[in-house]
């Protein structure tokens, strides 16, 4: 715990190339040409998965780069896991209703 | 007469400044909780107005004071402002925002302007649910069901909606600094073991706040961009699914039920150790069923919906997993009890509403065991039965906590005591007043009277009218600590900085503290609670 309070979180010690930041704005443009492209694609039930994977990969990228978590302290990174850990929880327990919902109505 | 050197106040952070000015651009976190501490105030007596207005409805079993239309948003209104307006922030951004810093030695929380802007983002949201209310109201119940919510309902459901959604950014940002503020702020020698259970309550209470507050602020956007452009989500017209806003609403309504009781189990720690002289039992274990009971919360939500039609499988499971969060609530209950044990007790005001908090607590907590059983859930489900179960824990309990708190450490805000005698009177009205009320709505709600109606058989009006004459005796119960405690302002003995001979840093700072809290860092070489082993004098110390 000790040690986790000596870690201390400066900015101007992580200093990023602005070229990264390039790269990662040039791959969010590259993803979003993508979603575009694939919301004009019929893939059935896939079309929102692939929107949603695409998503994803980009919130990550922001997160890790333009919100630094990839050089933010062990405690920042655990916040952000716990977020992720709940949002594990909303879904795969909704879907124990979702998922379940037409076995009970055989029992009515 | 005093003299002119006695009378030269020591500056502290009421007299630092002066003005309106330096009330709204204060970044003062004792400053900012006395703002948070008079909105919520004016929050709580509309929600009571309009409490007492239902109450003289159900007087009679006729609907003759008010017609269904009226009475239907008089319980929304209601729902709306106590939850979301006054028991959410209710300790956390008063007593919190005032105490957090003290106890842990910090000399403010970590983002104070950040602090500031929490009250004026509850400001504009609260205005903005009020104004929704005056031109007309809302119809819904607080819980905001679909498709009612987003077809139906021809009243201000945006307004109210979008009013709780702004609120929501506030006790996010709340949370957020008190994280932080625990995390990295905690005087040399506060350990994460010497942290006041106040903390560690609060500190579980804002990882609520935090992670589930954006969940319920999607969903009431979902229900307006669903009412606004007829986007199918909820409404099963439009290809959506209305148990998915039930799932969602209570994925964060539920854990708000924690972030309601946490802080008030919160102050009841520093309470019953202080009055009856002895350490907490099972420190670690209080500790960590704070944390225990924040996250078994979020597992817990669809108990609400047993009869909405979900699946019985998830019914099961969900019934189980409420049944868990007894156990961190009872270790709470039995270690307070405990803590009692042997310890030479002093039946002073805030003791008192403890010892209210405690009972009414538990008669709320385990009612909540039934309800949590699928066979009798589908019996007493919308019943007056859940309107006491949840009125013992949010105003048996978490109230309860709430008043116990202002009263102990109101020496410490206004550097002024309250009158005792009167204090003890209105805490015994506030006891005897709430259970008038809400006893008689168990065995009501039992014998089968389904809540939300503005008329009944007149069977049932024995119980009413006791109930009734219970929330006039409350009021008055409400009523006199708000006069006293006006009085003592101007009246009252100026207050010791510790009156209660209590342990921890906030009170080792004169009262009302100094701006910066302390005029040197403190350090800490004891534990909390050391009630037993810590010399009196060694406590009293002041500057």
């Amino acid at each position: 715990m000790k040690q986790m309070q000596e870690e201390h979180f400066d900015p101007m010690s992580h200093l990023v190339p602005i070229s990264l930041y390039v790269t990662i704005w040039a791959a969010l443009m590259v993803f979003t040409g993508i979603t575009v492209f694939a919301a004009t694609v019929e893939l059935g039930v896939f079309n929102i998965v692939v929107a949603l994977l695409i998503a994803t990969i980009k919130g990550t990228l922001v997160v890790l780069f333009f919100m630094h978590l990839r050089y933010s302290t062990k405690l920042t990174m655990v916040t952000v896991v716990a977020a992720i850990f709940f949002l594990i929880i909303l879904f795969s327990l909704s879907m124990t209703d979702y998922l379940t919902r037409a076995w009970s109505t055989s029992l009515r | 007469m005093a003299t002119a050197v006695q009378t030269v106040e020591r500056e502290n952070y009421l007299n630092s400044d002066y003005g309106i000015k330096s009330w709204l651009l204060t970044t003062d976190h004792k400053r900012i909780a006395l703002l948070y501490l008079v909105s919520i105030t004016a929050m709580f007596w509309i929600g009571g107005f309009f409490a007492m207005l239902i109450r003289l409805e159900l007087l009679t079993p006729a609907g003759d004071l008010v017609s269904s239309d009226t009475y239907n948003k008089l319980f929304t209104m209601h729902g709306i402002i106590m939850v979301f307006f006054f028991l959410i922030p209710s300790v956390p951004a008063t007593l919190g925002n005032f105490l957090i810093p003290l106890m842990v030695g910090a000399k403010d929380l970590a983002f104070p302007r950040v602090n500031l802007l929490s009250w004026y983002i509850y400001m504009v949201g609260a205005i903005t649910a009020l104004t929704a209310m005056v031109m007309g109201g809302v119809d819904t119940g607080w819980t905001f069901y679909t498709p009612f919510s987003t077809t139906y309902s021809n009243t201000h459901v945006m307004g109210a909606a979008i009013g709780i959604f702004i609120t929501g950014f506030s006790s996010i940002l709340t949370g957020l600094n008190f994280i932080v503020t625990i995390h990295r702020m905690r005087a040399p020698g506060m350990t994460w073991r010497r942290l006041p259970l106040f903390c560690w309550a609060n500190y579980a209470a804002a990882l609520i706040m935090v992670l589930g507050t954006p969940v319920v602020a999607i969903t009431l956007l979902l229900v307006a961009l669903e009412r606004a452009f007829n986007i199918g989500i909820f409404n099963p017209q439009l290809g959506g699914d209305p148990l998915l806003f039930q799932h969602l609403f209570w994925f964060y309504s539920h854990p708000a039920v924690y972030i309601m009781i946490l802080p008030g189990m919160g102050v009841i720690n520093e309470i019953v150790t202080c009055f009856s002289r002895k350490r907490v039992f099972g420190y670690e274990f209080v500790a960590l069923a704070s944390i225990a009971i924040a996250v078994l919360g979020f597992l817990v939500w669809a108990h609400h919906m047993f009869v909405a039609g979900i699946s019985v499988y998830a019914a099961l499971v969900f019934s189980l997993l409420s049944y868990l969060v007894a156990i961190p609530s009872a270790v709470k209950v039995f270690n307070w009890t405990a803590t009692l044990y042997k310890g030479s007790i002093r039946y002073e005001t805030p003791m008192l509403y403890a010892f209210g908090f405690i009972g009414l607590f538990t008669v709320g907590g385990l009612t909540g065991v039934f309800l949590a059983s699928l066979g009798v859930d589908v019996h007493v489900h919308d019943t007056y039965f859940v309107v006491a179960h949840f009125h013992y824990v949010m105003v048996g309990g978490m109230v309860m906590a709430y008043m116990a708190g202002l009263h102990f450490w109101w020496p410490k805000i206004t550097g002024r005591m309250y009158p005792e005698a009167w204090a003890k009177l209105s805490a015994l009205l506030v006891f005897v007043g709430f259970n008038t009320t809400f006893l008689p709505l168990f065995i009501v709600g039992y014998m089968g009277l389904p809540r939300r109606y503005h008329a009944y058989p007149p069977e049932f009006q024995v119980l009413n009218v006791l109930s009734t004459a219970g929330a006039s005796i409350l009021a008055v119960g409400y009523v006199l600590p708000m006069i006293y405690f006006l009085w003592s302002l101007r009246y009252g003995e100026p207050a010791p900085p510790n009156p209660w001979n209590a342990v921890g840093l906030e009170w080792m700072t004169p009262s009302p503290p100094p701006t910066h809290n302390f005029d040197e860092t403190p350090i800490v070489t004891w534990e909390a609670y050391d009630y037993e082993h810590q010399p009196q004098e060694e406590v009293t110390v002041g500057h």
